[in-house]
């Protein structure tokens, strides 16, 4: 989708340039949600304010909702066709496959020291035996973060933002 | 009240998904496992149609969950939510945002989240893995029968995508051809 972004808003509409819309993924990408959706509402934002933004949102997400409708509709009694469940079941299969390649691609990029695997396999265990919810897995994961980088630097002022402390 | 429930819990999934669209199934895991809205089968039949159809996984899968639990309304409301959180923060935060990327804050908490969705996405997989290829316990108390054929399928699948880079929509639909001839 986001080539397509990049097309449609800097060659056709000249909507943004070409450092704008780049910045503009880097920021998306850092944001909860969406790469794709987060992009198109900044730049809806950018351009048209408030209901930009939300106009915006609405368009990156419609066609999806219209899709995905029709399809839920008819599942159940897609469902229902021999061929289908067979289709199904071997599409379940492979299911499994595409996860489990994209889980050891997102592990391999964000697992690089020693500390980064720590995390990475306390969150695993913590998924897989204890009720605890993910989102709270996610901000322990933040809070971890700020604290081992703010810790071996206690008392040392030239941290930007440490000053209101 | 249903669609209160959705928006709540899908606002949740959308303030949550860090990392792209698949950090969002341990989230959505969570609740599917809490709430009982679909079958663990049917949530994977999910993940295959949201990446078989255009459009982002996220919003695929919360359409389709909505869909289930509230009908039309249930997917709108669902849709909406997992959108509101993309929307809030970048019309109240874009200026402070882009300000303070860079902040050592920042960067240091995204260092500590980035390896925790990590691990929090392999437990997602352990769960597909286990939901597919894992036999439950007959309950005459007979040997669980191991799906021999999904388990070469979901290698073949894993190799074509992690080795050779295969498009994931080429992949289920050969996966869905094999599975016509075999199953």
């Amino acid at each position: 989708m986001l080539p397509m972004i990049e097309k449609e808003v800097i060659d056709r509409r000249s909507w943004a340039s070409d450092d704008e819309i780049m910045d503009i993924f880097a920021l998306s990408q850092s944001l909860p949600g969406a790469i794709a959706i987060n992009s198109a509402i900044f730049l809806g934002y950018r351009l048209a304010g408030v209901m930009g933004a939300i106009a915006a949102a609405a368009g990156v997400v419609l066609p999806s909702l219209l899709i995905i409708l029709v399809i839920a509709a008819f599942f159940a009694s897609f469902m229902e066709n021999r061929l289908i469940v067979s289709a199904f079941t071997g599409i379940r299969a492979a299911v499994v496959g595409l996860v489990a390649a994209a889980a050891v691609r997102i592990t391999g990029a964000n697992c690089r020291s020693i500390g980064a695997v720590v995390l990475a396999f306390l969150s695993l265990v913590i998924n897989l035996f204890t009720g605890i919810h993910a989102m709270w897995v996610i901000v322990s994961g933040a809070l971890v973060g700020i604290v081992l980088y703010y810790l071996p630097r206690r008392g040392n002022s030239k941290i930007p933002g440490d000053e209101q402390q | 009240m249903i669609y209160l429930e959705l928006l709540i819990k899908f606002f949740r999934i959308g303030l949550f998904t860090i990392g792209g669209g698949y950090a969002m199934l341990p989230l959505m895991q969570h609740e599917i496992e809490a709430n009982n809205w679909i079958t663990s089968q049917e949530f994977i039949d999910i993940i295959a149609i949201a990446e078989m159809t255009p459009g982002p996984i996220a919003i695929n899968a919360a359409t389709f969950i909505g869909y289930r639990t509230g009908g039309v309304l249930g997917s709108v409301a669902a849709t909406t939510a997992i959108v509101l959180p993309s929307l809030l923060i970048v019309v109240i935060l874009s200026r402070v945002l882009a300000k303070y990327r860079d902040h050592p804050l920042v960067n240091s908490m995204f260092a500590g989240i980035r390896p925790v969705v990590a691990g929090l996405i392999l437990s997602a997989a352990w769960f597909i893995i286990d939901a597919v290829l894992i036999p439950v316990q007959a309950e005459n108390g007979a040997a669980p029968a191991f799906d021999l054929a999904s388990m070469i399928i979901a290698a073949a699948a894993f190799f074509l995508v992690a080795k050779y880079k295969f498009d994931p929509i080429k992949v289920i639909v050969m996966a869905g051809v094999v599975g016509l001839v075999i199953f």
